[in-house]
């Protein structure tokens, strides 16, 4: 579940501050779907950079999975973050690591056995095609083969919430429509997705709820 | 697929590319560097340590009488009785005539002892560390007039405050050396960390914790720190063997001749101390590594 009430966020020193989320309240059940819409610069990476825990809220309250994140303790953050996917809109690959070890990082971190992550792993990049390119480096990448190893990275643990800011914006039509199947059985199995997007045709293809953000406020919820 | 496994990286290898963040190659000069210095230090403290106990025990431990006139009255007999009665002297022996002739040599010549001279006995003494120089020569002068005994506790002082010195020096300088060496480790991590930011960004928000990242850089660290350290302490041990050689005669010892006298004349301090330089400057490297990248990353959610 993700819970907001009156969530702020401020970047910058407290009295010249710059806020970019303003009172954000509202609440996505335990495997919910909601599209993140807004014109570019409404604060839907931001919403989503708060929800990834990269930031933390400087005012209200956030519930993610269960855990209050303003007095979470620090140490007590990273074992969320494995709980959380991401795909970022400019990839965020480690450029020195393979597309094969760039998806089995989060594995990694999480202790899981390297006999399991090989499967996993293969499997995955397997299912974005790219099983001949397991070993390339992402500049060996294109645009859109760089997004299928990022959207691989943030599902391969399958994550209880998945966020994904602007993921077809590198992709062919097939292909976004592959990853919105993807996402939809992701939530099928019990994942919370939130998708931040533009692309008014995915989501008039794929009717879920809305969040609409706009200077930073939250002025739809449906 | 068929290709591509075999070269893949194993897992736990370099995530956040630390080879190149890292260089293998300032950092480990500089450490070998440190090394060589702390090495040389070492000696020093080994050194004046030796050198000054050897000295103190030679110059301590022993007392020169003169007894003008030591067969009128018995003199000479009075006072080797008096010494060795007296319970801070653990020996008192006259020299023989061969002894005191040998004693003269360097400014009579030979056949110094046929010279019709008056000469007065000598007697050398060994006392214990505590003895009470000044009262015994207080006694014998008084006893048989003319008894002149010299002590070496002025040239004692001075030496042992010499030697002090020295070793506080070298003792500041292995000092200096390890603060450089944190320094120096502190200043590459922190360059490593502002290389590698945006990887440590990325490994973060995935759930890494603060003790897997500076676990990679305190590693890496370590390893740079201590090879840099093995390189420098063999490059020290062959400049501390010469050295060992050119001190062998001052410890009271003949110059040792080829290269397995010289290492069985190394102290054995130094050849404890010269092995144990890696492993201290890879705690260097391994703690402050982990320091600096703890700090750092403070400033991440």
């Amino acid at each position: 579940m993700v819970r907001l009430d009156g969530v702020g966020l401020h970047y910058g020193p407290v009295r010249r501050s710059t806020a970019v989320l303003h009172d954000l309240t509202f609440t996505i059940p335990e495997g919910g779907f909601r599209w993140l819409l807004g014109a570019s610069g409404a604060g839907k990476t931001s919403l989503l950079r708060l929800l990834q825990l990269a930031v933390r809220p400087t005012e209200g309250e956030l519930v993610l999975l269960g855990e209050s994140i303003g007095p979470a303790l620090r140490r007590r953050l990273p074992l969320l973050r494995r709980r959380i996917g991401t795909v970022f809109q400019d990839f965020r690959l480690l450029p020195h690591l393979s597309a094969y070890d760039n998806v089995a990082l989060p594995l990694r971190l999480a202790g899981r056995p390297e006999g399991q992550i090989r499967v996993d792993v293969s499997e995955l990049l397997n299912w974005v095609g790219l099983s001949r390119k397991l070993a390339a480096r992402p500049a060996e990448l294109s645009g859109g083969e760089q997004q299928r190893v990022a959207i691989a990275r943030a599902v391969v643990g399958r994550p209880a919430l998945l966020l994904a800011d602007e993921p077809t914006g590198n992709l062919d039509e097939v292909q976004a429509e592959r990853l919105m199947q993807l996402f939809h059985e992701m939530n099928r199995l019990g994942a919370t997705v939130i998708v931040a997007t533009h692309n008014d045709t995915l989501v008039a293809r794929h009717p879920a709820h809305t969040l609409l953000l706009q200077d930073g406020q939250l002025v739809r919820d449906d | 697929m068929t290709d591509a496994p075999r070269r893949l990286r194993p897992a736990g290898s370099d995530d956040l590319g630390l080879r190149r963040a890292l260089s293998d190659r300032l950092l480990p000069l500089l450490v070998g560097a440190m090394a060589f210095l702390a090495a040389l230090a070492l000696a020093g403290v080994v050194a004046a340590a030796a050198l000054a106990g050897h000295w103190q025990r030679g110059a301590a431990a022993t007392l020169t009488v003169q007894v003008p006139e030591p067969m009128q009255d018995g003199r000479l007999d009075r006072v080797l009785t008096m010494l060795r009665a007296s319970p801070a002297v653990l020996e008192a022996q006259a020299l023989s005539e061969n002894e005191m002739e040998a004693l003269l040599r360097p400014w009579l010549g030979a056949g110094s002892g046929r010279i019709a001279l008056p000469m007065p006995a000598v007697v050398s003494v060994r006392v214990r560390d505590t003895a009470d120089d000044a009262g015994l020569a207080a006694r014998l002068e008084s006893a048989v007039p003319g008894t002149l005994l010299e002590a070496h506790d002025r040239w004692l002082r001075r030496l042992s405050v010499l030697a002090r010195s020295l070793q506080a020096c070298a003792a500041l300088a292995m000092g200096l050396v390890a603060f450089v060496a944190i320094a120096m480790v502190m200043v590459a991590t922190r360059a490593g960390l502002s290389s590698r930011r945006d990887a440590i960004e990325i490994i973060h928000g995935l759930g890494a914790t603060d003790g897997f990242i500076a676990g990679r850089f305190a590693r890496r660290a370590m390893r740079l720190a201590a090879s840099g350290a093995l390189a420098g302490a063999l490059l020290a041990l062959p400049v501390l063997l010469g050295l060992t050689g050119l001190a062998a005669p001052f410890a009271g010892g003949e110059a040792p001749s080829g290269l397995w006298a010289l290492a069985l004349a190394m102290p054995a301090p130094l050849w404890l101390g010269l092995p144990a330089l890696p492993p201290a400057a890879a705690a260097i490297g391994w703690i402050t590594a982990q320091g600096t990248v703890r700090r750092w990353l403070r400033r991440l959610p």
